[in-house]
């Protein structure tokens, strides 16, 4: 290769993508200089002959209703409620998603009442409410194949992910260097808003942070009760809320959070 | 009802992608019968996130959904691609000059051997073809689906059609 225009600009010009004075720069370039030239005969036959080829697919008969039918026992709105779990069992039965719905309105309703006649009860209340919805997605999360919806190990792919899917851009550190290495993230919902889910792995074990802005009630780290063999932690910082979950110790759970903290912490108050 | 007008304008601004996005689901699982599922299960997710579309591209946005539904899925079903390399260099073929085989070759590829070819390239060089040369996406729609840079979707590009031509080039030379 002699030529230093070949690969810098051929691909460009073939793909119609250089700006117009380059693209008349090239215009005049391919007329004198023959490697240029040959190089764009090739990349168009290779074009050529992926069109000839006809490669693309169509979506097979019946692809189109199956998509509708199962759209419509589906909904945003309950979609929403059952968080990032999809599972194919519940689609197909709409009079148990009727069934999920009613129960859900009922506590909703629970959940309202309790939060305006009963103040006294509002931080527990809401707290472990938050707690089963966390515990529900992080299960979730491990059965319905949705661990991730962005599978990386490196916090400067998993962080940029986040732009223009959410309205905030959560902090994001690998702790890989502790043994809890950052393994991906997806989108998940939480008290009916968007929020971060990020997953890191202990072992075998996952853990699921869940971060979104706001702030908790208090700035201290709290413990919860284990659920179900599930330990849960939750603080905020720098106007974030973190939640963590998993099937990993208590103790190892407390460390994992200590070290988010600390890595967090130099940026954030 | 709500939910009936939710579901008639998504049907209406994402349904026409449909063959778009199996394509692309085709390619990226190399099977039929997983593109339908991830294709549908895609849509389903395209649903639940139709709140949060902005406008703009849909293909684009759709596409995204259906690459982070095929990945996710090919990350829990299959073992990685041996054959992906992540490191963005260019390297450079071996134009012997002269006459021009090459073009003999592509002019006579079949659409069988172009199919092989295509298909036993590493995933992230088979994506960024498809959809250039099947989708007719710009670098910077191409760089939105895939998540990276437009300057690696152009080294990708790059790579990826130096590797269709040399792979052509060998399945070819070994018929005449």
């Amino acid at each position: 290769m002699s030529c230093k225009l070949t690969q810098r600009f051929v691909p460009g010009y073939l793909d119609g993508e250089l700006d117009l004075s380059r693209t008349i720069e090239m215009e005049t370039h391919l007329q004198t200089c023959g490697e240029c030239a040959r190089e764009l005969e090739r990349l168009q036959a290779l074009r050529g002959a992926l069109q000839r080829g006809a490669l693309a697919y169509t979506a097979p008969e019946g692809l189109r209703e199956r998509i509708q039918s199962s759209l419509r026992v589906s909904a945003p709105t309950e979609a929403r409620e059952r968080a990032s779990g999809w599972h194919p069992l519940q689609f197909s039965r709409p009079l148990l998603l009727l069934r999920w719905a009613g129960a859900f309105a009922v506590l909703a309703l629970c959940a309202v009442t309790a939060w305006q006649f009963l103040p006294g009860l509002r931080g527990p209340t809401s707290d472990q409410r938050l707690a089963a919805e966390v515990l529900t997605s992080h299960v979730r999360s491990l059965e319905a194949s949705h661990l991730m919806d962005v599978a990386s190990t490196d916090q400067h792919t998993v962080k940029p992910w986040f732009d223009g899917k959410l309205d905030f851009s959560p902090p994001v550190e690998d702790l890989a260097s502790d043994d809890f290495p950052l393994v991906g993230g997806r989108l998940d919902y939480l008290e009916g808003r968007q929020v971060a889910a990020l997953v890191y792995q202990r072992r075998k074990h996952f853990i699921n942070v869940f971060v979104w802005p706001g702030a908790a009630g208090s700035n201290s780290t709290q413990t919860l009760e284990p659920r179900q063999g599930y330990n849960m932690m939750h603080w905020s910082r720098g106007g974030f809320q973190f939640w963590a979950v998993s099937d990993v110790s208590a103790t190892d759970l407390a460390e994992f959070v200590r070290l988010l903290q600390t890595r967090i912490a130099p940026g954030l108050k | 009802m709500q939910d009936t007008a939710t579901r008639e304008r998504f049907e209406q601004a994402v349904l026409p992608h449909l063959d778009a996005a199996y394509n692309f689901a085709r390619w990226l699982t190399r099977n039929e019968h997983d593109a339908q599922d991830v294709t549908q299960e895609a849509f389903l997710r395209a649903f639940r996130f139709f709140d949060g579309y902005k406008g703009g591209n849909m293909r684009a946005w759709l596409l995204t959904i259906v690459r982070n539904t095929c990945y996710t899925w090919l990350h829990q079903n299959r073992p990685p691609d041996s054959a992906v390399e992540f490191d963005e260099e260019i390297h450079s073929s071996e134009s012997s000059g002269g006459a021009d085989p090459e073009l003999q070759v592509l002019a006579s590829a079949d659409k069988e051997t172009l199919h092989r070819a295509l298909d036993e390239l590493p995933g992230i060089f088979r994506e960024v073809l498809v959809l250039r040369e099947m989708e007719g996406m710009s670098y910077k729609e191409i760089a939105d689906v895939a998540s990276v840079s437009i300057g690696t979707v152009m080294s990708r590009l790059a790579r990826a059609r130096m590797r269709l031509r040399e792979s052509l080039g060998a399945a070819l030379g070994k018929e005449s």
